[in-house]
């Protein structure tokens, strides 16, 4: 058995106090640790952006930080995204509503992408936001609805 | 009174019933499953040597550890068809004394986390001496090759499945042809990578005995079947659960090794095993597919009729033949299809599956149809030019365009619109306008091309399509047929005595939306709102048995057997309606939750009809079942959804690299369910299309290694590389579906890459450039441009010189 430290993680606004390997990333964490399996894990080498999340409001690759990594910050994972269980957060609902999905495994880190972007810039254009889209995969939509999903929520955000 | 029309449910783009529990993050994968349990995690010790023979393997103290040789009473998976040209291998658990390809698994190890799986894995030392390789169609074919299988190869060696037509007026009309015009088309070996690697997790429930496996399938009862059948037990020991599926494409519809040996493990050990793949092993040993090279050649008239056709298709199917479909799946579907379209009166062909000391393939996203795709419309292409006809004129005149139509491999071509999509889709891409851009760019140095596709894409595919992939068999008297012959699709449909509605399916979706269509179809049926009808599906123990979701047929399948079901439903509750309300039963219609007299108006709520059914049987009319139950089976021949596909790209001379600036689609997949999960199908499967032309590779080193291992190596498009996508929709209908609907999972990739590889020939086309191999990756591109522009160079100064 390997050694293992206390953490303190800041999730969603709830603390998680757990005992983890130095070396567990801090996807690993949040799926195994704090029990929220909506991060995914795709590639496991930072090119897929499955596992994206919001450290202190930016995106971050989940599976290319360590959990220790990340004691004393604010982090945001995909359940955390809708104000409570009868609303959706804006991204959530155009992805929704045009159909911005299909087996749903990269869904939570393009929901994770956008919401960060739009948060930060709620004005993003679509040239920006082809930008940042790219920088995750999805291998079943062929972005087309993503683009206009995360489009519509940059209406509704900034308007 | 006035009739009511209900409104159709069917046509609508409704959102999805499965995408609130997703985007909340709630979406169950295997992954999930496994991170919920203190499960202990097993890693698979993978061989390095793409041949060779096991001379040990070892491993410390305190590594659990299994081998082929802990595997007593474990069989091997075998996946066979009855042809006389089939030959069978065996596809043992753990590799055993010989190693096939890399990345086939030797060991097992267990541990009780992950990370210390990882850790023990390092910790297994395996020697392998080394085989010589069979890497290519042509060594393993050649006089002396080494066999992949030390099994009896009747024709040439390591040939696997060595399938022959040949038209008895073949010969004739073939020599007498005006022109012939012949291409060499080919596809690099491709990954359906699904974005959610392989993964299962097997729970042992010692108060039952049973063991319920959750894995991320296509197909669950099928591996049901396929597991059981390989440990020696019964199916209903097991239960197989495909939770939420993160894509397929193809890669999960055949039995893994390693869930045989989870599940194995979880009975042995009495405990829940895990298995969570990594990218890396997906791509070393998760199927491949794809690598096929088709020599084809037209015999056309001087006016451009298509004649005849011969071809030579060869396909390297890895080391090994995938349950249930088989290594016949690539040639067997591309002889049958090759084709397509067009109104071919001869045929002789000759297609093979050949063994290689690589990863065994399984279907991908269109099996062999894109490359027989790109084959057929690489021909159309470079006859066109030879005959000096305008290439969409000549499609136009080889198209079938009554129907049924009977190709010269058997098959029936059902109603379609070949000639409307292509008129459709050079209406929208207005080819004289993109000539004239085209000059223009051409002045500033800038090569834009643009390329057609038409093609069939055969869907829906029953029993009878698959059954005709054997010789006819008898089945003996007493035992099973060693040949599986995968069809129907079955749906359980109730109504419950609160009048909630639930159907079972057989086929099992993993992002197709199935959920909602189903539903839809049959909500318009019965009556009642699509998020009243819940879908049941992937639970071996919850649902009837079927086939899966694969080759672009749940919609047609599972959607015909769901609306034969529904019907029958409406039906019984029309006569439990008119026992009340007076009349006869087709007085009766169905709408908002009631039935309806249509004359008087009168109405009864389902949740009566369904109270007298289950709570006073004494009293139902008829005396029937105390059930509002119907079940029905469907299984057609299969119908063929059509469409043309067209791509214009730029190329950049410098680079090699070809950015897809516009790409259309006129698509006719039948009556559409749900328009914007169609869409959604076609978007997906273009990228994937556009994928399979442009940039992915398997790429394997001179020894057998993989060594595209990564996303970084292997390189699926994002965003960037994708142009917005057109669809045009034609809606032709056919009596080989219930529904209407024709199926349209496979066609974007099908047609993609033959448009592409068109658009980038006629990009390059004054350089005397033909793409016919796929992916034009932009270092082939420019190397071909490089060494063109010499040859032209060259040839300038030959004749300055001879002047
Ligand atoms: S899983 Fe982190 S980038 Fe792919
Ligand atoms: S929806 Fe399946 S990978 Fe994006």
């Amino acid at each position: 058995m390997s050694q293992t430290v206390p953490i303190r993680l800041y999730v969603n606004g709830d603390r998680h106090d757990i005992e983890i390997e130095p070396r567990r990333t801090l996807a690993d964490a949040l799926r195994d640790d704090c029990g929220l399996t909506g991060t995914h894990l795709g590639c496991e080498h930072g090119v897929c952006g499955a596992c994206t999340i919001l450290v202190d409001g930016k995106p971050v690759r989940a599976c290319l930080m360590f959990a220790v990594q990340a004691e004393g910050t604010s982090i945001r994972t995909v359940e955390g995204l809708a104000p409570d269980d009868q609303q959706l957060h804006p991204v959530q609902r155009a992805f929704w509503e045009k159909h911005g999905l299909q087996c749903g495994f990269c869904t939570p880190g393009f929901l994770m992408l956008v919401a960060g972007q739009l948060e930060e810039k709620p004005d993003t254009d679509e040239e920006e936001m082809r930008d940042v889209l790219s920088s995750n995969l999805c291998r079943c939509t062929g972005y087309q609805n993503i683009l206009k999903a995360s489009m519509a929520a940059a209406e509704e955000m900034s308007g | 009174m006035t009739a009511v029309v209900p409104p159709s449910w069917t046509g609508r783009s409704l959102p999805r019933v499965e995408d609130p529990s997703i985007l909340r993050g709630h979406g169950r994968y295997v992954a999930d499953v496994a991170a919920r349990d203190r499960c202990w995690y097993a890693k698979f010790v993978r061989s390095s040597i793409a041949a060779g023979r096991i001379v040990g393997i070892t491993a410390p103290p305190g590594v659990r550890i299994y081998t082929a040789a802990d595997l007593d009473g474990v069989g091997e998976i075998v996946a066979s068809l009855a042809r006389p040209d089939f030959v069978t291998t065996r596809q043992p658990i753990l590799a055993r004394d010989v190693v096939r390809f890399v990345g086939e698994p030797v060991a097992m190890v267990l541990a009780e986390t992950e990370a210390e799986a990882e850790d023990a894995l390092e910790r297994v030392v395996v020697e392998i001496e080394p085989l010589p390789a069979v890497l290519s169609v042509a060594d393993a074919t050649a006089d002396q090759a080494r066999l992949v299988h030390d099994v009896d190869f009747p024709g040439d060696p390591n040939t696997v499945v060595d399938g022959r037509i040949h038209t008895p007026g073949f010969d004739e009309v073939f020599a007498a042809a005006a022109h012939r015009v012949s291409v060499q088309v080919g596809s690099a070996r491709q990954s359906a990578m699904p974005l959610e690697a392989r993964a299962s997790h097997a729970a042992y429930d010692p108060a039952t005995g049973r063991t319920t496996l959750h894995v991320t399938t296509q197909m669950p009862h099928v591996i049901r079947t396929g597991l059981a059948d390989v440990l020696g037990i019964r199916e209903d020991d097991l239960r197989v659960i495909a939770p939420d599926v993160g894509g397929g494409f193809g890669a999960k519809m055949a039995l893994a090794r390693e869930d045989v040996m989870v599940v194995h493990a979880a009975r042995r050990l009495r405990r829940n095993i895990a298995w969570i793949e990594t990218r890396e092993e997906n791509f070393m040993a998760a199927w491949h597919s794809r690598e096929q090279v088709y020599d084809v050649e037209g015999a056309f008239t001087e006016d451009g009729d298509l004649l005849a056709v011969r071809a030579d298709l060869r396909c390297d199917v890895g080391a090994y033949s995938c349950y249930p479909v088989t290594y016949g799946v690539e040639p067997l579907m591309a002889m049958a299809e090759l084709t397509g379209p067009y109104a071919v009166r001869e045929y002789s062909v000759r297609s093979r599956a050949v063994l290689s000391n690589k990863c065994p393939i399984a279907p991908y996203r269109g099996v062999s149809r894109p490359v027989q795709v790109l084959a057929m419309e690489r021909l159309m292409d470079v006859a066109a030019r030879r005959l000096d006809i305008d290439p969409v004129e000549l499609r136009m005149r080889n198209l079938v365009h009554e129907f049924p139509h009977r190709i010269p491999s058997g098959l029936v071509l059902d109603n379609a619109s070949h000639r409307q999509t292509l008129a459709a889709a050079a209406d929208l891409a207005d080819v004289a306008d993109f000539r004239r851009r085209q000059r223009t760019a051409r002045d500033e140095g800038r090569l834009l091309g643009i390329g057609f596709s038409s093609f069939a894409e055969r869907t829906g595919y029953g029993t009878p399509a698959f059954a005709a992939r054997s010789a006819p068999f008898e089945l003996k008297p007493n035992a099973v047929a060693d040949v599986i012959t995968p069809g129907f699709e079955r749906v359980v449909l109730a109504m419950d005595s609160s009048a909630g509605v639930t159907v079972r399916i057989g086929a099992s979706p993993h992002g197709q939306g199935l959920r909602t269509a189903l539903a839809q179809v049959i909500s318009d049926e019965l009556g009642v709102a699509p998020d009243e009808v819940r879908v049941i599906h992937s639970d071996t123990d919850a649902t009837p048995y079927g086939w899966g979701s694969f080759a672009s047929r749940a919609m047609v399948m599972a959607g015909g057997a769901s609306l034969l079901a529904a019907r029958e439903l409406a039906g019984r509750l029309r006569t439990l309606a008119s026992s009340r309300l007076g009349g006869l039963p087709g007085d009766i219609d169905l709408s908002d939750g009631e039935a309806r007299h249509r004359e008087t108006g009168e109405s009864v709520p389902f949740f009566v009809l369904a109270r007298d059914t289950y709570h006073s049987s004494h009293l139902i009319p008829d005396k029937g079942e105390p059930a509002l139950e119907a079940t029905a089976t469907y299984d057609p021949s299969g119908t063929f959804a059509n469409a043309c596909h067209v791509a214009e790209v730029e190329v950049d001379p410098a680079t090699g690299a070809v950015a897809v600036t516009r790409f259309l689609v006129a698509e006719d997949a039948g009556r559409l369910v749900n328009p914007a999960i169609v869409d959604g199908q076609i978007q997906g499967g273009v990228v994937q299309g556009i994928a399979n032309a442009l940039f992915e590779e398997l790429i394997y080193d001179d020894r057998g290694v993989l060594v595209t291992t990564s996303l970084m190596d292997y390189l699926p498009p994002t965003l960037h590389e994708v142009p917005d996508i057109e669809i045009a929709h034609l809606e032709t209908t056919s009596p080989q579906s219930v529904t209407g609907a024709k199926g349209v999972g496979e066609g974007g990739t099908i047609g993609a890459p033959a448009a592409i590889a068109n658009a980038v020939s006629d990009a390059l086309a004054h350089l005397g450039i033909d793409v016919n191999h796929l992916p034009a990756t932009p270092h082939r591109l420019r190397t071909a441009i490089r060494s063109a522009q010499a040859a032209q160079a060259a040839d300038i100064s030959d004749r300055e010189t001879a002047s």
